[in-house]
């Protein structure tokens, strides 16, 4: 990976403020844990210049549920609905990632379907992630009771007939469950592919919209331009991936570089931006519904019959047993890279004896202290919502 | 009839008018907004939801009311009350008719102004009292935003005020309807006076893209975020009434009021003229509202120092220069 090395100055993280204090007053805000635009629970602790920020220092942990732990206990086919609740945005791609860890360790193969599947439900679920990532953002930029509504309002209806879709194929709007070690659990229904190509062609015709509210407006423009700017080797040291690091000009994505599912068998294009600020990563996500929307259609079309699933069908919750090996999968989430690392041998062979995921939302996080420094509280609430954390990720 | 007894009347009725009016509109911003996002808004309370603003207020009434254990309690207690009633103490110099003015004062511009610009005061009260670190910096931008768009108002509030020769709205647009509504007629002191007027105003009764006081998704609610109950919905009714009487003030300054065709013979036409433009106005405030999102405070600092200043004052030497120069304005 190339990335063009950008002197700039770096804010210090860990800035004493009695270094500070000396010759400006500053004012210690605890943005957060109960804050409208946290996205969930998240506490950054602000100390303010004015309205300038000095040094921010996050604390994530509020939503710790112990989920790694609690993996250990649990035997492989067990785990599929409990990794759903990590990202509650885009809980498709958690199963995904989980299982294909396990069929890695189990040496599971995936019939071609299944991966077609995987693939289709992985794009259908970037789109309603990023569908409700604009909303949100357009309402951290423009509040609750204003314009910001109305674009979220939109984004929803639209996300809405994704999770309808879903619905109709595994019978859960949000926590489906549909993945399983060798492939899939529910085949698609009847006519669900034509409702698929309809909605994307709604979705698609709809789109110049939502582009002319947010970013061709002048406001929305001013609000994110030049705002938050993280450099591509910055974002590289901290391991910042997905949407944030393509916008920062590092080319980096998992479908094209190390392909998965059936990404091998279709070309990925891959949306970049070299400003890496708020208005970048705004561009980069628009562009990837635009490409997720084709990469559908493509899936949809190629959709080979066969079985969807290779793995033996579920009699027993500790019918895969393993006892040695480890194995770590990466798999690009609308997020980024989530990585699931897995060794084996607990439980006697039915359960991971350590099991860590590798949240693409924590690394993001990670670059608060260095972006928010310098930065205005408006511009503080556009960044964080620019880096689009799922605070179920983050913190497990 | 006694001036006392008069100024009693009138004020009873435009008050009344005004909060209706408010109440009214909180409703038909809840329902245009709906339509805008594909949802339907209040459908329950009363015909069309038409009760839901009624319904809120008795919510609100019923709540406990509290103040903050380390807030300033006077203070506190005394910023809704100044919010709502500079606002509606605005409404008494608005001509509705050529009759129907409540106290046609002859310094009426400066009125308006003026107490107006009392509100920031009231939000500003409102931050400092709730000893709450988000109600300050709400407070603290309210102050800057007003130290700023003040001057503007001000400035383009003058225009219609040089080209009349008087600074009683009731002969402001006593002039427009013996000449032309001043936003069209000298097109160019006229028209970019009033919107700059537009947009200090909006800016002045806190309205998106201009509402960085209490600027929800980062100051949580601003300087009301300490309050509930009555006190914060007198907060709410204030802002409401403040863009109203707003609107109402715009239309008489620049849209010629109650003038239009037919009204020197039938008063009430004009009436009928004045609430639909004012109404327009409001529309126009609600449909900005809901299409945009705000401004970043130091944003809104630049675009009035850099933009609606120096173009105000030069708007005011225009209209100097069209008294001078063309004969028959006075």
């Amino acid at each position: 990976m190339e990335v063009a090395l950008r002197k700039i100055q770096r804010p210090d993280p860990y800035l004493d403020i009695a270094d500070v204090e000396a010759d400006a007053e500053l004012m210690l805000l605890h943005l957060g844990p109960q804050h409208p635009s946290t996205h969930g629970v998240f506490r950054i602790d602000l100390y303010l210049d004015g309205e300038i920020i000095v040094k921010a220092v996050p604390f994530p942990g509020y939503l710790h549920r112990g989920v790694e732990k609690l993996c250990e206990r649990l035997t492989f086919v067990q785990q599929t609905p409990v990794v759903d609740k990590h990202d509650y945005v885009a809980p498709m791609t958690s199963e995904q990632a989980i299982n294909m860890a396990f069929e890695a360790l189990l040496k599971v193969e995936v019939p071609r379907r299944a991966r077609y599947l995987r693939s289709i439900f992985a794009e259908m679920q970037r789109i309603a992630s990023h569908l409700l990532w604009l909303g949100t953002f357009t309402l951290d930029l423009g509040g609750a009771m204003g314009g910001g509504t109305t674009l979220f309002m939109h984004c929803f209806r639209e996300r809405e007939t994704i999770l309808d879709l879903f619905e109709e194929v595994t019978g859960a709007r949000f926590h489906y469950n549909t993945h399983t070690i060798g492939g899939n659990r529910h085949d698609l229904t009847a006519g669900w592919a034509a409702k698929v190509k309809s909605a994307m062609d709604l979705i698609e015709s709809r789109l110049s919209e939502y582009v002319s509210m947010s970013y061709e407006n002048r406001i929305f423009r001013q609000r994110t331009s030049g705002v938050g700017v993280l450099d591509g080797a910055l974002a590289l040291e901290l391991g910042v991936s997905g949407p944030i690091l393509r916008a920062s000009g590092v080319d980096h994505d998992l479908r094209r570089d190390a392909p998965f599912h059936a990404y091998d068998e279709v070309e990925v294009k891959v949306a970049t931006a070299t400003e890496g600020d708020c208005l970048a990563r705004t561009k980069v996500r628009v562009e990837e519904l635009r490409e997720s929307i084709r990469l559908v259609r493509l899936f949809l079309d190629g959709l080979p019959e066969g079985p969807i699933n290779g793995g033996k069908p579920i009699k027993l919750a500790g019918q895969y047993k393993v006892n040695t090996g480890q194995v770590y999968v990466g798999i690009e989430t609308p997020r980024g890279e989530l990585g699931t690392y897995v060794i084996a041998g607990g439980e006697g062979g039915a359960s991971p004896y350590r099991l860590k995921f590798r949240a693409p939302s924590l690394h993001a996080l990670s670059t608060l202290p260095y972006v928010l420094p310098g930065a205005t509280l408006s511009d503080c609430v556009a960044i964080l919502g620019s880096l689009d954390p799922i605070m179920g990720e983050v913190d497990r | 009839m006694s001036a006392l007894l008069r100024g009693f009347v009138y004020g009873l009725l435009v008050v009344n008018a005004v909060l209706l009016t408010s109440a009214v509109n909180i409703w038909f911003e809840r329902k245009f907004s709906a339509r805008m996002q594909s949802r339907v808004g209040p459908t329950r309370v009363g015909p069309l939801g038409l009760l839901q603003p009624f319904a809120d207020v008795a919510k609100l009434m019923s709540k406990e009311d509290t103040v903050p254990a380390s807030g300033n309690r006077v203070l506190f207690t005394a910023a809704p009350l100044l919010a709502t009633v500079c606002a509606l103490a605005a409404a008494a110099v608005v001509p509705f008719t050529p009759d129907v003015v409540a106290a046609d004062l002859d310094v009426g511009v400066l009125w308006v102004l003026a107490v107006g610009s009392i509100t920031t005061i009231a939000i500003f009260m409102a931050g400092w009292a709730s000893n709450n670190k988000f109600a300050l910096l709400g407070g603290m931008r309210s102050i800057a935003q007003a130290v700023s768009y003040e001057v503007p108002l001000v400035l383009s509030a003058m225009v219609p005020v040089v080209l009349s020769g008087t600074m009683s709205l009731s002969g402001i647009v006593t002039w427009q309807s013996e000449h032309l509504w001043i936003a069209a007629w000298p097109l160019i002191p006229g028209l970019p006076a009033f919107v700059i007027f537009f947009l200090a105003m909006t800016a002045e009764a806190n309205r998106i893209p201009f509402d960085i006081p209490e600027a929800e998704s980062e100051l949580v609610a601003g300087v009301t975020t300490e309050y509930s109950g009555m006190k914060f919905a007198l907060f709410y009714v204030g802002e409401y009434a403040h863009t109203l009487v707003g609107s109402a003030i715009a239309s008489a300054l620049f849209l010629g009021g109650w003038s239009g065709p037919m009204a020197a013979t039938m008063p009430w036409l004009g009436l009928v003229y004045m609430v639909v433009k004012t109404l327009f106005l409001f529309f126009m405030i609600t449909w900005v509202r809901w299409s945009l999102v705000r401004f970043r405070s130091d944003q809104l600092l630049a675009i009035c120092w850099k933009w609606l200043v120096p173009i105000s004052v030069g708007l005011v030497l225009v209209a100097a220069l069209w008294v001078e120069l063309v004969p028959g304005v006075h």
